[in-house]
């Protein structure tokens, strides 16, 4: 049983490089390869803990959490790299070994290949016991025999490669006759590269034959295979590709996300963005000024409040380019600029007009409320610091879009606003926002506020519907919920390597299918040129030779011998297929 | 009938089949591995022709080819191959009710998943079938079914939804339908694997693996990892292309082609596995059982992804999930 080969790619028969550089030709091979198999499963190996523990870049806030609940375990694994493990100096040592020995392991391999290449194809070996050899009659002769399974092996360039001595260089000569341009019948011919990538080439030689010195026979060896090799190295280089590209990606990217209320508009500038980030190689004054505005967002739901469709309608103007309808959807980034944007999410902006003790306009604008479940409850806050006496105000709120009452209280019961209720609680005192510490616009920094009481005494909670003005007590002004526009969350991101990646990976794909699929075969066809005494007709001695997995070369072989010497009269076994 | 009705009816006759398949497979199996041992006998001039014909019961015929091996034609193995193909005609009659149920691709959920990956795995087989005897390999690929699909409809089972927003896409019945298909070829191959590892062992006169005397009626095991290796080749081309299309659906979904999200992970593990697999099938002293247990690994690793990852784990992708 062949389960100890060797690698496949030391095949050669004949150690050209001499014994010793044969060997030590081999021995990096078996030694590389298994440097790369086990690094391979080391690295599927450190893939899995990022999979099952928490991790920093994916979800900050559960890492923490992890920490926190974790004294030991959670510094700990922190420390060693475990809640960032795409990100720790062991994964990445995994992957940069793994891509060092890959191309250890390619350069020395296409050189092999280039000289491959322009070798002749080699002879066909002396004896074919090796290969179940099968004996088929040849009525018109050896030379007629060869010739005619050379044309059926190579129907367009067959070319007649003969040789004194098997060392000897190859002589060439034309014996293409209109027969056998007739026989193929093929008016295509197709393109030399391919044909040489993917057919048999063909080579014959007159020899002696081993059991007899004195007689001759004719020996056809036909090889194909480059495809194979090529599309292995097609496929390892790509994967450096592959890697090339993510790297120069996270160096020259940037991301930002932004959020849009209908009716609103996004200027294009780092400032303008909710969070943005940017690899080390990105120039920020590459950013083009465009302007996004926001006209409408559709959502639809169905009955039990499943999202169906999320539309983002928007006017896009570039500078130096009147403005054009752009729409994004989930799916469907809106493209600018080398940049993509992408719909994200979306929620309500309820729309306050906030007046002070004097009655004055202290707030106006609409404030995205931040989606909680799928209904929908959405929650805010109102900060008005701009108040013209007095203490500055502030505003926790909770939406439902459709009130309902359960047993628990009110609650949301769809996403749409078919009974929109907003629960409001009021704050005075100092919002903290000159601190300089920047605050997050979705929470309420209460260590300065206290909360304003009803006449009971307790916190006030003001249930209001859309439209509704209310008064707050001991007179600090009142607030009205105007309307309740949408919002869209946009996430916007530019990677210049992303052609480039899809190249790559498209390369690979080729390259692994050319590998897998592509057929390494040896076939040999034998005759002898003066038949010994008693044999009245010429036999052809075919074999072949495949990877183990590949079983339709013998087959291969039977079909070859049957185009070019008709139906063979002997019995060939049944195949074992039923 | 509702489509729905239909369905559910479609996918538990095509189990009961299935486990008929199963049962009459194993048959034909021990029938065949009794021939095989009677000829062995036979030809080492041990055995009569009485002796050899107590081994096919009535109703069978059994023959001996010039090359040796035993082809035995029995009830059982026509049951097994009727109930199999009408199994699967029936499977693809309850998938295809699904889809008309819901109303997009069934395969969304892990419900539509299940249904629709032993689906692909069936086809799989009977494919390979039609090309040469693998019977062998029909009493694995059938059991699979049986208890895939049987959990699927009690455990897993999810009435139909629309679908998301950020499912609604082309590449949803790109990636995921390649996903399936690769999964049912790397099913096949698994199955293959398995009995290339009972067969090496017990050719290898390892003790306990010589009470099965089924064994004798697959292929040797260089044979069988030449089909394994066959299969798991088509599935890892179809998992790379998985991967990518899942790549490129995720840079027009979320704005990232690759996050490590846990689904993304584990899909990121799967093929580094098989290709593993791939590397150690050449590499010296890796070659056969080694690298059969990295492709079984891998297989292992599939079904994680597809129960315990969805399940467990938190992400993006966890919305498609039960
Ligand atoms: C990033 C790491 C690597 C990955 C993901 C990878 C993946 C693969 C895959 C999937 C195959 C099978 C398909 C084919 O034949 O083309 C393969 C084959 C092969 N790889 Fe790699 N490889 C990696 C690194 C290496 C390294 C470092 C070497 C050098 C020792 C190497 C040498 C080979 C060879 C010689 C084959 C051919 C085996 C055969 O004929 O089946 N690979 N590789």
């Amino acid at each position: 049983m062949a389960r100890l080969k060797i690698d496949n790619y030391a095949y050669r028969e004949v150690p050209r490089l001499g014994v010793s550089g044969w060997l030590r030709w081999t021995w990096r091979q078996v030694t590389s390869m298994r440097v790369a198999l086990i690094l391979l499963i080391l690295l599927a190996l450190a893939a899995i803990p990022g999979s099952v523990l928490p991790q920093w870049p994916q979800n900050a806030g559960d890492t923490q959490a992890f920490i926190d609940a974790n004294p030991f375990w959670g510094p700990l694994l922190d420390a060693t790299g475990f809640l960032d493990v795409f990100g720790s100096a062991w994964f990445t040592a995994i992957y940069l070994l793994l891509f060092a020995s890959l191309i250890g392991c390619i350069v020395p391999r296409i050189g092999v290949y280039w000289r491959e290449l322009h070798e002749p194809v080699a002879e066909a070996p002396s004896r074919l016991d090796r290969y179940e050899p099968q004996d088929f009659p040849a009525p018109e002769g050896a030379r007629v025999a060869i010739a005619s399974i050379g044309s059926v092996l190579t129907p367009d360039t067959w070319s007649w490669q003969k040789s004194q001595t098997p060392t000897s260089a190859a002589t060439e000569a034309e014996a293409a006759s209109e027969d056998d341009a007739q026989r193929s019948g093929r008016k295509w011919s197709r393109p030399r590269w391919w044909s040489w990538l993917v057919d048999y080439r063909v080579r014959v030689d007159e020899r002696p034959r081993r059991t007899d010195d004195a007689k001759r026979e004719l020996a056809l060896s036909a090889h194909k295979g480059h495809i194979r090799e090529l599309g292995n190295l097609l496929f390892h280089v790509s994967l450096i590709g592959i890697l090339l590209a993510v790297a120069a990606g996270s160096l020259l990217t940037y991301r930002g996300q932004a959020l849009i209320v209908e009716g609103d508009s996004f200027t294009n500038a780092v400032v303008a963005y909710d969070s943005y980030e940017s690899g080390a190689l990105f120039d920020e004054n590459q950013l083009d000024p465009w302007i996004l505005s926001l006209d409408e967002f559709d959502a639809t739901f169905s009955a039990d409040g499943t999202p169906q469709n999320f539309t983002a309608h928007g006017t896009l103007i570039e500078p130096g380019f009147v403005g054009r309808e752009v729409e994004a959807e989930v799916n469907r980034p809106i493209q600018v600029d080398g940049a993509k944007i992408y719909l994200q999410g979306n929620g309500y902006a309820p729309r306050f007009t906030v007046t002070d003790s004097n009655g004055e306009v202290a707030f106006e604008g609409a404030v995205p409320f931040l989606p909680q479940d799928t209904v929908y409850t959405s929650t805010g806050v109102l900060k008005v610091p701009d108040v013209s006496e007095g203490e500055q105000l502030g505003f926790k709120a909770t939406l439902l879009p459709t009130e309902v009452m359960a047993e628990t209280g009110p609650i949301s019961g769809h996403p749409q606003l078919t009974n929109p209720v907003i629960y409001l609680q009021a704050y005075t005192g100092d919002l903290g926002l000159d601190s300089g510490v920047p605050q997050n616009v979705y929470q309420l920094d209460e260590s300065q506020l206290s909360p304003v009481r009803g006449d009971n005494g307790d916190p006030l909670l003001v249930r209001m519907e859309m439209g509704d003005t209310i008064t707050l007590p001991d007179g600090l002004g009142t607030v009205t919920w105007e309307s309740t526009p949408r919002f869209a969350a946009f996430d916007l991101r530019r990677d210049p390597s992303l052609p480039w990646l899809l190249a790559a990976s498209i390369g690979s794909l080729i390259g692994l299918s050319m590998s897998l699929f592509g057929a390494r075969r040896r076939l040999w066809f034998v005759a002898p040129l003066n038949p010994g005494a008693g044999q009245k007709t010429t036999v052809v001695t075919a074999a072949a030779w495949a990877p183990a997995h590949d079983q339709g070369v013998r087959e291969e072989r039977d079909r070859i011998i049957e185009a070019a010497l008709g139906r063979p009269t002997s019995e060939a076994p049944s195949p074992e297929e039923s | 009938m509702t489509a729905q009705e239909l369905s559910w009816l479609a996918l538990w006759g095509a189990t009961a089949l299935y486990a008929i398949a199963m049962v009459a497979s194993a048959v034909h199996l021990a029938r065949v591995a009794d021939a095989r041992v009677a000829a062995k006998k036979q030809a080492d001039g041990a055995v009569t022709s009485e002796g050899d014909s107590a081994t096919a019961s009535a109703g069978s015929t059994s023959t001996v080819t010039s090359t040796g091996t035993v082809t035995v034609n029995d009830r059982a193995r026509g049951i097994a191959r009727a109930t199999t193909l009408i199994g699967a005609i029936l499977q693809g009659v309850g998938v295809v009710a699904r889809g008309i149920e819901s109303g997009h691709v069934p395969w969304s959920t892990m419900y539509e998943y299940t249904i629709t990956g032993t689906w692909v795995a069936v086809v799989v087989f009977l494919i390979v079938q039609r090309k040469r005897d693998v019977s062998y390999l029909a009493p694995g690929v059938t059991g699979f079914a049986t208890i895939a699909l049987g959990l699927g409809l009690t455990v897993l089972y999810a009435q139909s939804t629309g679908l998301q927003p950020a499912l609604q896409s082309f590449w949803l019945v790109i990636h995921v339908s390649i996903a399936i298909i690769a999964t049912g070829i790397f099913t096949v191959g698994a199955v293959a694997t398995v009995l290339q590892l009972f067969r090496d062992y017990r050719d290898s006169d390892t003790q306990w693996l010589q009470r099965w005397k089924w064994l004798e009626a697959t292929p040797p095991a260089d044979k069988l990892e030449a089909l394994a290796f066959r299969l798991h080749a088509v599935g890892f081309v179809l998992w790379t292309f998985t991967v990518m299309a899942g790549a490129v659906w995720a840079e027009h979904a979320w704005g990232r082609y690759w996050g490590w999200d846990p689904k993304e992970v584990w899909s990121f593990v799967i093929w580094v596995i098989y290709a593993a697999y791939l590397h150690a099938r050449t590499t010296q002293g890796w070659a056969g059982r080694r690298s059969a247990y990295l492709a079984l690994i891998g297989f292992v690793a599939l079904i994680m992804n597809f129960t315990v990852v969805n399940l467990v784990f938190q992400g993006l992708h966890s919305y498609a999930g039960v």
